[in-house]
């Protein structure tokens, strides 16, 4: 089990390096996107000037303060809470987030399904697992809103951060067809029936 | 004691960041309760980066979850208490929407059509607000409960027949559970329903998964389906964000109600980890949060 320092973006050579049980730690730059961002891009072709090859982007919503433009806040907005939301949600864009924006790295919580694994095999990428809710100590890793895009879908727009160490980050699914969720759900599966026996419950 | 809507609307908008920040004593307890009995390391590691992140929320005054939540009031009326009903709901309205504009809460409340957000927290028929009455002598609380919607998708009814039995119900919890994996942020708190009407029962999985760790079930046959349905949950091995162990809630908890001879309902409603909410009461005497 290795620990990848990655500078953002990456090749897709970098993420098949990737396999499940690493860990990881992203520096530089993390785009922030979910639900009505890529309803909106990928549904209704809207599209963006921010360039996401090779990056990762994290399913997100943040919790943001108003404030003047200056270097630190280069789009008036500051960090106030940014966490992970669940990624399930977002399972049928992720071919096509790989494809056409060329996203290597999905950040989220409580992993995504075989559509997102075939296509990290295919394409090159791995989620990396972050833990859900504990979004106050996620916001110490950011350093700053470094640009937005489609802010008319405020909050659910399309976020650039500039990051310090973010992480360390599991890697839950990898470009080698590994997925430490599907793992899981395997064993759950085999224990349910001796489980509902139990409680005095047929299957 | 007459109610003063401007000290409602107060309690309303500081009860909503409150909650945001300050997880209840029995949630925290209950982590490291779990972290104790936890034997999976990543289960282990998880659940010490959720310790963490409480103590990073109060050292930064930050809130703990992104999730803004769907706003939630329950109300309680006691006796001797003077009031105009729909001043009230206007005053935890405008609580509500001063909190997220005064305190750049991201708004999470959209129309559900148009997906419009406004960005005040408030929408049609949201905040949601139960008012209830009791015996208590003029006392009036408040419960705000931001509710997170990653657990609030892992909702479910199923009307089952009065033939299946109480056995269906406890297999259609387990199921539940297992289909939603790590999506409901785990470890949880299982909220049960059995019984009532379809609306009905879909609430009291919500009071049941909102009630606070250690409270128990006030009907003795329901009590013995959360002790039965704690255990089994945590032997399926979900663990802590899905990623496998011990630790998949915190707690199974059930809530009753009378219903038809034709029916047997059973809901489902999970809340997460960050089992957030803050309570006031108001009396003559004054202000008392908790």
């Amino acid at each position: 089990m290795a620990h990848h320092i990655l500078d953002m973006p990456i090749d897709a050579d970098a993420a098949r390096k990737l396999k499940i049980g690493d860990t990881v730690t992203l520096r530089k730059t993390l785009y922030g996107i979910r639900d009505a961002t890529l309803i909106h891009m990928l549904d209704r072709g809207r599209r963006t000037r921010l360039d996401l090859r090779g990056h990762a982007v994290i399913h997100t919503a943040p919790n943001v303060h108003r404030v003047e433009i200056s270097d630190v806040a280069p789009v008036g907005y500051a960090p106030f809470c940014i966490g992970t939301t669940t990624s399930m949600r977002m399972e049928r864009f992720t071919r096509d987030l790989m494809m056409r924006e060329g996203v290597r790295l999905i950040v989220g919580k409580g992993g995504m399904g075989p559509a997102t694994l075939q296509a990290f095999s295919d394409l090159g990428g791995a989620y990396l697992a972050i833990v859900g809710g504990a979004a106050a100590l996620e916001t110490t890793w950011i350093d700053q809103i470094e640009d937005i895009d489609l802010d008319d879908l405020h909050p659910e727009s399309l976020w650039r951060f500039r990051i310090n160490n973010f992480g360390p980050l599991l890697v839950g699914m990898d470009s080698h067809g590994g997925s430490l969720f599907a793992d899981v759900q395997r064993d759950v599966a085999s224990r349910r029936d001796g489980v509902l026996e139990r409680i005095g419950v047929c299957k | 004691m007459d109610l003063d809507m401007m000290e409602v609307e107060n309690i309303c908008a500081s009860l909503y960041v409150r909650a945001l920040k300050l997880l209840p004593p029995d949630i925290k307890a209950g982590l490291n309760d779990l972290l104790q009995d936890e034997t999976s390391a990543t289960g282990k590691t998880i659940l010490g980066v959720m310790v963490e992140n409480i103590a990073v929320a109060e050292r930064t005054n930050n809130i703990l979850c992104q999730d803004t939540g769907i706003p939630i009031y329950n109300i309680i009326i006691g006796h001797n208490v003077g009031f105009d009903g729909a001043e009230l709901k206007s005053a935890i309205r405008r609580g509500c929407a001063r909190a997220t504009r005064e305190n750049s809460l991201r708004s999470s409340v959209v129309h559900p059509i148009t997906r419009k957000n406004e960005q005040t927290s408030c929408g049609v028929r949201v905040p949601i607000i139960h008012v209830d009455f009791d015996e208590r002598e003029e006392t009036v609380s408040i419960e705000m409960i931001p509710k997170g919607s990653g657990s609030e998708n892992g909702s479910f009814l199923k009307m089952l027949l009065p033939s299946d039995g109480v056995a269906a119900a406890k297999r259609f919890v387990v199921d539940r559970v297992i289909e939603l994996g790590g999506r409901v942020c785990p470890p949880t708190i299982v909220g049960v329903g059995l019984g009532g009407t379809s609306d009905l029962c879909m609430h009291l999985a919500k009071i049941a998964s909102t009630r606070p760790l250690r409270s128990v079930c006030p009907d003795e046959e329901g009590a013995k389906i959360e002790v039965e349905l704690s255990a089994a949950i945590n032997e399926l091995g979900i663990g802590p964000q899905g990623l496998g162990g011990r630790s998949t809630s915190f707690a199974v908890h059930v809530e009753i109600a009378a219903t038809h001879i034709t029916q047997n309902p059973v809901a489902v409603n999970i809340q997460c980890h960050s089992a957030r909410r803050a309570r006031a009461a108001i009396t003559p005497g004054g202000i008392a949060f908790s």
